[in-house]
């Protein structure tokens, strides 16, 4: 049985048809990059995945049962913004998990509990490259690198499921290439399942183990909303050739503006 | 250049703030001057030397009937009342708007009722606060709680709202439960944002203690404005006035300052 199993899936929204007819199946491990056009459903799938959507029809699977309807502390998440804490300094962000787990009532940990927890948190920050930066505030952070604080906050409770929501979308292109290094590092070392989205399709192609392209096969010009979008194309990475990448970009792009005008 | 591209130096930015204050102070010492030299016995508008006698009267002079102090004996009943009463309604605030915000249930169950409380003048109940917590303390003490409460509930609850729904989600996938997420996410992030609201109620607040000493009262300093009235005292009215518009600034700076040092990263930019 596959880790996570998606069958016959239908994502409405009154009359607009969002996801159509998605049929999925991911092993644990697996490093799973979404791209396709904005309004394609990628973010939808993403956060269904999440417990924050609920499908209209089909099946979406765990382990053989259904999603747990809320978000949990099995599944992580890093947004393209606002996901850590402002009020908290990077040391805190990163201990949070830990002190919600282990401090039902208080959410906070003290003395030894506390030290013993912390060892985690500065290892896990020194593996992210911020342990230099363990005292500041995220607002006295650049962008890269309160993404990579949103990252450790979420490998430090282990999750069996990291969702990744444009993670990189906001930051440097030279940046964005140390984040791939560094996510591609914690993926190996943790076997964490990933599923990441993004609007880059160089990004989709390089990072991870499969990519899946998010696609609209029908289109009505009149009534764009009548179709929704499916899995166009479901490839290892490592063996896509320049050509799958032409005729996806062409695609991408054609209901990019199908769906603008 | 235009003139919406001009902008004032240090110096001539604190000259220009000072320049009203100063205008107006001329304008009073001249006309008050004016009329005293035709009537020295006038009350209307009185010098600088007929204000002074009367803060030492009523400062630093035993009152001959109660050998009070009176001004100071004013300004710890009125500080007292407005004190109860705006920490009274920053508590109910906090709790009331905190849940409205937070749990869609309570909102769904609250939220119409303090929209219809926040709605309601306050002075106009201030008979049935009369009638019911009779003139005692209380009855000032809840006029400033029910003039100001039901607007900082609102307030609090939308600023929760306003908090990033990723943050929401986030604190979810690190396992927290709802009260989790009130205490570690929510509560210290509308700290800060409560001692602003509380900064805005502060107006209204002095409004409420003002009326309710001047309706039944037997000291305050709202109480000796109206009480001296009578004797058409502008040499005690005007300094009181002056008086209580720097009690409003002090206490409004501190908050201000409270909120600086307890909140470094919310002053930041942090949020």
């Amino acid at each position: 049985m596959s880790f996570i199993t998606v069958k016959n899936l239908w994502k409405e929204y009154g009359d607009q048809v969002v996801l159509e007819n998605l049929n999925l199946s991911v092993n644990q491990g697996e490093f799973c990059t979404l791209v396709g056009a904005s309004g394609c459903g990628k973010s939808t799938f993403l956060k269904m995945l999440l417990g924050q959507e609920t499908l209209s029809r089909g099946e979406l699977l765990l382990e053989g049962n259904a999603f747990p309807g809320e978000p949990d502390r099995n599944r992580g998440i890093v947004f393209q913004r606002y996901s850590v804490f402002p009020h908290l300094t990077v040391r805190q962000n990163v201990l949070l998990g830990l002190e919600l787990e282990q401090s039902p009532l208080m959410g906070k940990l003290f003395s030894s509990a506390r030290s013993e927890a912390l060892k985690d948190v500065d290892a896990i920050l020194k593996s992210v490259g911020l342990a230099h930066a363990a005292n500041k505030w995220p607002h006295e952070l650049s962008g890269g690198m309160q993404q990579r604080l949103a990252i450790a906050q979420s490998f430090v409770m282990k999750p069996r499921i990291l969702l990744l929501d444009e993670p990189f979308g906001a930051l440097d292109p030279g940046i964005r290439g140390d984040m791939h290094e560094l996510i591609l590092k914690l993926w190996r070392d943790t076997g964490t399942t990933i599923f990441m989205v993004t609007h880059d399709l160089y990004e989709g192609f390089h990072l991870g183990t499969r990519l899946l392209v998010f696609d609209k096969v029908r289109n009505d010009p009149q009534q764009p909303e009548a179709y929704g979008a499916t899995i166009t194309y479901d490839l290892p990475i490592g063996q896509t050739d320049p050509q799958t990448y032409e005729s996806i970009e062409t695609s991408v792009s054609k209901t990019a503006r199908n769906l603008s005008t | 250049m235009r003139l919406i591209n001009r902008h004032p130096g240090r110096v001539s930015a604190t000259l220009l703030g000072l320049l009203p204050f100063l205008l107006i102070m001329l304008i009073y010492s001249l006309a008050s001057q004016e009329r005293l030299a035709e009537n020295p016995n006038d009350k209307l508008l009185p010098g600088l030397e007929q204000m002074t006698a009367a803060i030492d009267r009523m400062a630093f002079q035993e009152d001959r009937r109660s050998g009070d102090y009176l001004m100071w004996q004013d300004t710890t009943a009125s500080l007292q009342r407005l004190g109860m009463g705006v920490g009274i309604a920053a508590s109910l605030a906090l709790v009331v708007g905190l849940l409205n915000g937070v749990m869609p249930l309570i909102r769904a169950n609250l939220a119409p009722l303090v929209s219809t409380l926040s709605m309601v003048p306050p002075l106009a109940l201030l008979p049935i606060l009369f009638i019911v917590f009779g003139l005692g303390e209380l009855s000032k003490v809840m006029l400033i709680v029910i003039g100001t409460a039901p607007i900082m509930m609102r307030d609090v609850a939308q600023r929760v709202r306003e908090l990033p729904g990723e943050q929401l989600i986030k604190i979810q996938t690190l396992g927290a439960n709802s009260w989790q997420l009130i205490i570690r996410m929510v509560l210290p992030q509308i700290l800060p944002r409560l001692i602003d609201t509380v900064r805005l109620s502060l107006g209204p607040a002095w409004l409420f203690l003002i009326a309710a000493e001047a309706i039944a009262s037997t000291e305050g300093l709202g109480y000796r404005i109206f009480l001296v009235r009578r004797y058409l005292a502008m040499d005690v009215i005007l300094p009181y006035v002056i008086w209580i518009t720097i009690l409003a600034i002090v206490i409004d700076q501190c908050l201000r300052l409270a909120n600086r040092r307890l909140f470094p990263w919310y002053n930041a930019g942090g949020h």
